[in-house]
């Protein structure tokens, strides 16, 4: 054979083009089809929206909610969720998407409904109506994604871009002095009686997507109990905002993210066996 | 079946119509003068009808709740007071593009800023012209009575519905508070229909939206060119207004809301002293009555527009009759209420030479 050394992709082709592995007895993943379009993500390489979204959608398909589950999308990288997911949405201002769940919900309770937010649209320009929720006590899954960076506007400083760290809007590193502290809102929530669940995970890893599926499955789930918000944050990335590739930006994660906001469990029902706490 | 009869305030039978016209949820945030709405509905409705109330933490929520139950295909409704429905006004826009029907109650007091607690009628070109981002219009009902506050409840879901676009009942703190004999209408069952744009969770193959983005410009536009034949229809079909003594009057006395009332005291002085005064009273603020005020003015010498502000719906009096004629003003600001006789006196002074005492 070519005594050339191949790389990954090269050896990938051939394997595929000399034994045509691509036959349905070799499928091991096969990515929803019911609650996902198949249409391409405008999502940037690497970006860990595309993989929450993916789960959702496997969620609602397993769990056989599709005609039952309303979400609401926000303003942000985010704002097109409707276009990849083929569930009922509805577009909510910036920073206002808990309160039109709440809306959502008031009206039709027997029905599943969950808002899908960015950190500057739940944890900034929408934190009156994220503690509000939750302290209402609101029978809504909240999946909160924390990138600490303004993704869509381009990379501005967020209220959990953690201290140092640099974007457009804090070129030499945020300044907690004049420019305030990451906010560590979900310890926030948590403390109010009226969130039911409340955890942290990250998709950065294989392990910890699995982890953030058992997370999501639990939040709807509990939707049914009628006992209060559910609130999941997911660590994530933003290769292109913060200036490093993919796998770069994996490795960002796990050395300046996670020791500030650890993965885990902050709050589960006491009553519960489905914990996947860390 | 016997006629129901109350004594009541403005926001009371607003409220109580509210509840009888099978509305599915409120949410609302208290704010003088219009906090009465929010406390019957939370003492009154749930029990007797399982509508939905809800206190929210600002009003901002409260029109996002609005925005979020609406979209469903419920009749939801929020009240408030002016700098109540400036912060709802992004929300508003929202509703408008998105073609959500709702019910929105301005019961204004007088501003600019926190102003005061009066009445006050200087939120007309927030309501009529606008006042959030984008080109959309509310349909805007100016009741005049309490009795008006009651009946137009119904009449602006119906609205709201037939058109899938925000109503707003524009009021004032005099009529919200003030108590009138009220007919009220029977109870209506709460409505369980389906609508095919409402998200209440997948049907079939493909999902619903709600939402008021497009990126690309020319499919806005196009969103937008349907909007505006929508307000075209509106104002094709929806025009209502009130000429009284209109047919053989030298002058037009021209006002809006609880304001008509003053001035139909007004006209009646004015008739009392030989002087032939008619009162139009505009009932949609929009879509505005143009050719209706432009006939009812047809052989009068003058026309006297009278407001609890600056001056704004004068603009829309002048756009009616051209320059023809000549259009005097009397405003109150600040939440004062003119009298009868100071807008007798005004007609006087600006048409018949001053006063004739």
């Amino acid at each position: 054979m070519n005594e050339k050394k191949m790389t990954g992709d090269e050896h990938y082709e051939t394997m595929i083009a000399e034994e045509n592995i691509c036959i349905n007895e070799n499928i091991v993943y096969d990515k929803p089809h019911d609650a996902l379009y198949s249409t391409p993500m405008h999502y940037c390489p690497g970006c860990g929206h595309g993989v929450v979204h993916r789960l959702i959608a496997e969620v609602v398909e397993e769990l056989g909610i599709i005609h039952d589950v309303i979400g609401v999308a926000p303003v942000g990288c985010s704002v097109l969720a409707y276009n990849y997911l083929n569930i009922d949405m509805s577009e909510a201002a910036h920073g206002r998407a808990s309160a039109v769940a709440t809306g959502i919900k008031r009206v039709l309770p027997d029905k599943y409904v969950f808002s899908y937010q960015g950190d500057g649209d739940l944890a900034a320009i929408g934190t009156g109506e994220t503690i509000h929720t939750c302290n209402r006590g609101e029978n809504i899954l909240v999946i909160f994604i924390n990138n600490g960076i303004y993704g869509m506007t381009g990379g501005q400083m967020a209220p959990t871009t953690l201290a140092n760290m640099k974007s457009s809007t804090s070129p030499f590193g945020r300044d907690v002095q004049t420019m305030g502290y990451p906010l560590k809102i979900t310890e926030l929530v948590a403390q109010l009686p009226g969130t039911y669940y409340v955890t942290r995970q990250s998709v950065h890893k294989a392990v910890n997507v699995r982890k953030t599926k058992k997370a999501i499955m639990n939040g709807f789930l509990y939707q049914k109990e009628n006992k209060g918000t559910c609130f999941i944050e997911v660590v994530s990335n933003c290769p292109s905002n913060w200036k490093m590739s993919p796998v770069e930006s994996n490795k960002w994660l796990d050395e300046n993210m996670l020791p500030f906001y650890p993965l885990g469990d902050i709050k589960i029902p006491s009553n519960s066996s489905k914990n996947n706490g860390e | 079946m016997k006629k129901e009869f109350k004594l009541m305030k403005g926001n009371e039978a607003l409220a109580e119509a509210a509840i009888r016209a099978g509305c599915d949820a409120y949410f609302g945030y208290p704010i003088t003068p219009q906090s009465e709405v929010l406390e019957y509905l939370s003492r009154e409705a749930h029990n007797r009808t399982g509508m939905v109330v809800l206190q929210a933490e600002s009003e901002i929520a409260s029109i996002n709740m609005v925005y979020g139950a609406a979209g469903t295909g419920k009749k939801v409704m929020t009240s408030s007071s002016s700098p109540g429905i400036s912060l709802m006004q992004e929300g508003i826009s929202y509703i408008a593009c998105a073609e959500l029907p709702c019910l929105i109650v301005n019961v204004s007091r007088g501003g600019p800023g926190l102003g005061t607690i009066q009445p006050a009628q200087s939120d007309y070109f927030q309501s009529v012209k606008g006042g959030g981002h984008g080109d959309y219009h509310l349909i805007v009902l100016a009741p005049s009575t309490v009795q008006e506050m009651s009946d137009f409840v119904e009449f602006s879901f119906e609205l709201a519905f037939k058109y899938r676009n925000p109503v707003m009942i524009l009021t004032d703190g005099a009529l919200g508070q003030m108590m009138e004999k009220v007919e009220l209408k029977p109870q209506v069952e709460r409505f369980h229909e389906e609508f095919n744009w409402a998200t209440t969770g997948r049907k079939n193959g493909n999902s619903r939206v709600i939402t008021s983005l497009n990126l690309e410009a020319e499919k806005m536009e196009e969103i937008n060119i349907h909007l505006q034949k929508k307000y075209e229809m509106i104002t094709k079909n929806e025009i209502r207004f009130e000429a009284i003594n209109c047919e053989d009057a030298d002058y037009l006395i021209v006002a809006y809301g609880l304001v008509a009332r003053i001035c139909q005291k007004a006209a009646d002085l004015a008739r009392e002293k030989g002087i032939k005064a008619g009162v139009f009273r505009p009932i949609t603020l929009f879509p505005y009555p143009y050719e209706e005020l432009k006939n009812a003015a047809k052989n009068v010498k003058g026309i006297l527009d009278v407001e609890m502000n600056a001056g704004q719906m004068i603009e829309d009096v002048r756009l009616a009759v051209g320059n023809e004629l000549p259009v005097a003003f009397h405003g109150r600001m600040g939440g004062v209420v003119p009298s009868p006789e100071e807008i007798l006196e005004k007609l006087e002074m600006k048409f018949l030479g001053g006063s004739n005492e």
